[in-house]
């Protein structure tokens, strides 16, 4: 293996058409373990359809994607969450008849085994839906659901974790746990992030985005200061 | 739609090719027809209506009560079956369009589900009423029309008249009534402005419910429309074939083999399926086993479903 | 479903189960000949509505073209028995592989579809199979069918048509299913099902191979149903090409609706219910069928969840 001190995620030239439209445009990424990249971009500037053809939930047109220094390209979606990687939606999407514990179960996989359990709880607890696991996730607040979706993320310690818009419609307070939560992870994520405040204070590099090219990549001081970003976000040119 | 020929086999191969195609040119036309119902339900409010073929018996069994009850001169019986089936038909479907599909917010699989249901209740209550006979409709015309086959005699090219090859005036007549009719429908849907407004509801339901298109209604409509088709293809068939309580079965598997190989909800994509899998049902039943022929169909559907949902005809897709 | 997970509901479901399977098991002593036959062939019936459960109720398959499974499993017995002169043993135990060897074929195509497509596929493949049957006259005797003689139903010295012996061979199949149907949908393995019918893309992104486990489901349920094909045609004597029609696939669909999809004991209150009405129905009028018609058109706008479903909602949540 030789992921030891490669990068964790690798993406050259990546490229997806739909019809007409290039929504990822040769996009070449290395994000080295440990670190919390920020995927940031106006409305439409590709970052879901990005982060889609790393988890591999659609195929590129072209371009290839490596994880750990092996090349998944041809891996469907399910391989590579088993190969390490975990995705959270941007749409809250949890079982919404099952219960919290078992949607943290079924992410888990092990069930049967003593460890997994403990696995199941511990995410529960570091979210801090432990009190509520036993609750139907449909019935749970909108942030707790959200929260369930990251322990799914969370519960199999994957080495790569994809967030799209964790913070989405979440209240100041959780927002604020929620970055508390992310900082103590040692792991790598990929965060597509809305919310500045969560950016600046989370990631250590920003890569940005505009009409599926990158635009600008570097620290976020460097980036809030960037005139391209900037001429980007409010629309001028 | 078999139909038999006695006597046929003497015929020898020419001339039994072109009686075949006939024969599948009359089973054509209704087909494309009744399938052109069904797409058009489809096209229009995406669901998959089981209980098209039931529609289509309900129009043969009314054909025959209103022919039975007029009496008289065959033509009158027929032409008041003309219009009186589809449009009773058409009001049925509607009222069942708005007791049952629209509760079930058109949900794909529960109207599959309820349209089961509606294909037994249907076809049962017409055993009930009707009974399990199958009654012909005098046709209102029916002249017997010999064909010339062209025979070469060694002293040049002969022209004469093969005993059995022939066909009546009332076929070609349904031939002719069917082209026309799909012709109406092609400029009601591209002309009017009913039509316009089914194609808004087809292309974005919430936007043309948004633009104050009353979508309630002209699903209704729709499905009236497309049941009432239907129905019509079965009024023309009737003095040929015979009304009977089970009639529906292979109207609907044909429609579906057509709407399904025609691109789902494409209207020029359905009325080609429809002649080709008309033509060749007509020409494949006179010369192979019908039911070997009906399990190629079914494969058929099926594996175009699974490997070219698009439809043969339809273009674009994940090609 | 909801709580299954905790140890105490699931000791009383299986206390549920077990009481149920008890039950059937005395009224074997206790019915009346009438009753005691249909009850037999409803417990047949209900076998296939369990195979057919695992593919609809828990896993949100809706195939329409269960009838090819409960028809290889019946034919699959029948022909080796007749044609072959296979022994009842071994020519069941044909028939359920016809089955699974069907639903293994015919699963790993119609999966490529999803929805209304996938219930369209499952419904040409079941004609296809129905159609089959007719075409091969000669060996099937199409609609007409064929009868298994007394001397060919015994079962390891088991006179199967003997009342009480073909109750107890029904019993058993059936319990067998519900408590495998028990075990399977609080398995590992049954609760990913339960996850891509409540949302597949999400089970993929958990990193779940769907694909192979809807087509596992499909195998496990054609073969259950292919089961109950088998037993029908050798408890009852008679094979024929009625069980292989379109009415077929319908049958189970409506079983299943009407006790409660994605239930354990869903399928067999479903298949009583139904098999009472039709046969009340049937004495008053031949075109006892308008009854499934009615009863599918008012399940659906009524109580999609089923009788058991709907029980479950209101009153025991924990029932699996």
């Amino acid at each position: 293996m030789v992921a030891v001190t490669g990068p964790v995620l690798e993406t050259r030239g990546l490229i997806r058409r739909f019809g007409g439209l290039t929504a990822v445009d040769d996009v070449s990424l290395s994000v080295p373990k440990g670190q919390i990249r920020a995927l940031i971009g106006p409305n439409g500037a590709g970052k879901t359809t990005l982060v889609s053809l790393i988890s591999g939930r659609i195929p590129p047109s072209a371009g290839r994607v490596f994880f750990e220094g092996r090349d998944v390209t041809a891996l469907p979606a399910h391989r590579r969450i088993r190969a390490g990687m975990a995705y959270t939606f941007q749409i809250t999407s949890v079982f919404a008849r099952l219960s919290a514990r078992e949607n943290v179960r079924l992410a888990a996989h092990r069930r049967g085994s003593a460890a997994g359990r403990d696995a199941v709880e511990t995410a529960l607890s570091r979210t801090g839906i432990l009190d509520r696991a036993d609750q139907v996730a449909g019935d749970l607040a909108y942030g707790h659901q959200r929260l369930l979706e990251i322990a799914m993320g969370l519960v199999r310690a994957p080495r790569l974790l994809i967030l799209d818009e964790p913070t989405q419609g979440l209240a100041q307070a959780e927002v604020a746990a929620f970055n508390d939560l992310i900082r103590a992870l040692d792991t790598t994520v990929l965060l597509i992030e809305h919310n500045m405040d969560v950016v600046m204070e989370l990631a250590q590099v920003v890569t940005v985005l505009n009409f599926g090219a990158v635009l600008a990549e570097g620290p976020p001081d460097t980036i809030r200061s960037d005139a391209s970003v900037q001429a980007a976000y409010l629309g001028g040119a | 739609m078999g139909v038999s020929y006695p006597g046929v086999r003497a015929l020898e191969f020419g001339p039994h090719l072109l009686l075949a195609t006939l024969e599948g040119a009359v089973g054509a036309a209704v087909l494309a027809l009744t399938a052109l119902g069904l797409s058009l339900v489809f096209g229009v409010m995406r669901v998959v209506n089981v209980a098209h073929g039931e529609f289509y018996m309900l129009g043969a069994v009314i054909a025959w009560w209103v022919a039975t009850a007029v009496g008289g001169h065959p033509a009158l019986g027929f032409v008041a079956a003309v219009l009186v089936a589809p449009l009773a038909v058409g009001a049925l479907a509607a009222a069942a369009d708005v007791t049952v599909l629209k509760r079930v917010n058109y949900d794909p699989e529960r109207t599959i589900v309820a349209t089961i249901g509606i294909l037994y209740i249907l076809q049962q209550l017409t055993l009930m009423t009707y009974g399990p006979e199958a009654r012909p409709v005098e046709p209102p015309f029916n002249q017997r029309i010999p064909l010339p086959w062209f025979e070469n005699t060694g002293a040049g090219w002969e022209l004469y008249y093969p005993w059995g090859l022939s066909t009546t005036s009332y076929k070609l007549f349904v031939i002719a009534a069917s082209a026309g009719m799909l012709l109406a429908v092609w400029l009601f849907m591209t002309r009017s402005r009913t039509g316009l407004v089914m194609r808004a509801t087809q292309a974005d339901r919430d936007m043309a419910q948004t633009f104050g298109i009353p979508t309630d209604r002209v699903y209704a409509l729709v499905f009236g429309i497309g049941c009432g088709l239907a129905a019509l293809g079965a009024v023309l068939i009737v003095p040929i074939q015979q009304a009977h309580y089970l009639m529906g079965a292979d109207p609907l598997l044909l429609s579906f083999i057509v709407v399904i190989i025609g691109g789902l909800g494409s209207l020029p994509g359905t009325v080609i399926a429809a002649l080709i899998i008309g033509l060749s049902d007509g020409i494949i039943s006179v010369f192979f086993s019908a039911t070997l022929a009906k399990i190629l169909a079914t494969l058929l559907v099926a594996f175009v479903l699974v490997f070219r949902p698009q439809g043969l005809f339809g273009g674009g897709g994940r090609g | 479903m909801i709580r299954a997970d905790a140890p105490s509901t699931g000791r009383r479901a299986l206390a549920l189960h077990l009481g149920l399977v008890a039950v059937l098991l005395a009224l074997n002593w206790v019915l009346p000949a009438y009753y005691h036959g249909n009850l037999a062939r409803i417990m047949v019936l209900a076998t296939f509505a369990v195979g057919f459960n695992v593919a609809f109720g828990y896993t949100g398959l809706l195939s329409l073209g269960h009838a090819m499974f409960f028809a290889a499993g019946m034919y699959g017995m029948g022909l080796t028995l007749r044609h072959l002169g296979w022994t009842p043993g071994p020519a069941l135990v044909a028939g359920v592989l016809s089955g699974v060897a069907l639903a293994a074929v015919a699963g790993a195509l119609a999966l490529r579809t999803a929805g209304v497509a996938f219930m369209i596929v499952t419904l040409m493949f079941s004609q296809a199979a129905y159609l089959t049957v007719l075409y091969f006259g000669t060996w099937t005797r199409g609609d007409e069918g064929f009868v298994i003689q007394q001397a060919e139903r015994v079962l390891f010295g088991l006179d199967l048509s003997d009342p009480d012996l073909r109750y107890l061979a029904a019993w058993a199949i059936f319990s067998g299913a519900t408590l495998f149907c028990l075990w399977l949908v609080q398995a590992p393995f049954g609760r990913v099902l339960v996850a891509i019918r409540e949302n597949e893309d999400r089970a993929t992104m958990l990193g779940y191979d769907t694909f192979a486990r809807k087509w596992g489901a499909l195998v496990i349920s054609g073969g259950i149903s292919a089961l109950a094909g088998a037993a029908y045609g050798l408890l009852f004597g008679y094979v024929g090409a009625t069980f292989a029609s379109v009415q077929y696939s319908i049958f189970p669909l409506l079983y299943v609706l009407l006790g409660g999809a994605g239930t354990v004991i869903g399928p067999f209150v479903g298949t009583l219910f139904m098999f009472f009405l039709i046969d009340i129905s049937s004495g008053i009028t031949s075109a006892y069928m308008l009854v499934a018609g009615v009863v599918l058109v008012a399940l659906t706008l009524f109580a999609p969840q089923g009788l058991v479903g709907e029980l479950r909602r209101r009153l025991a949540p924990w029932l699996p």
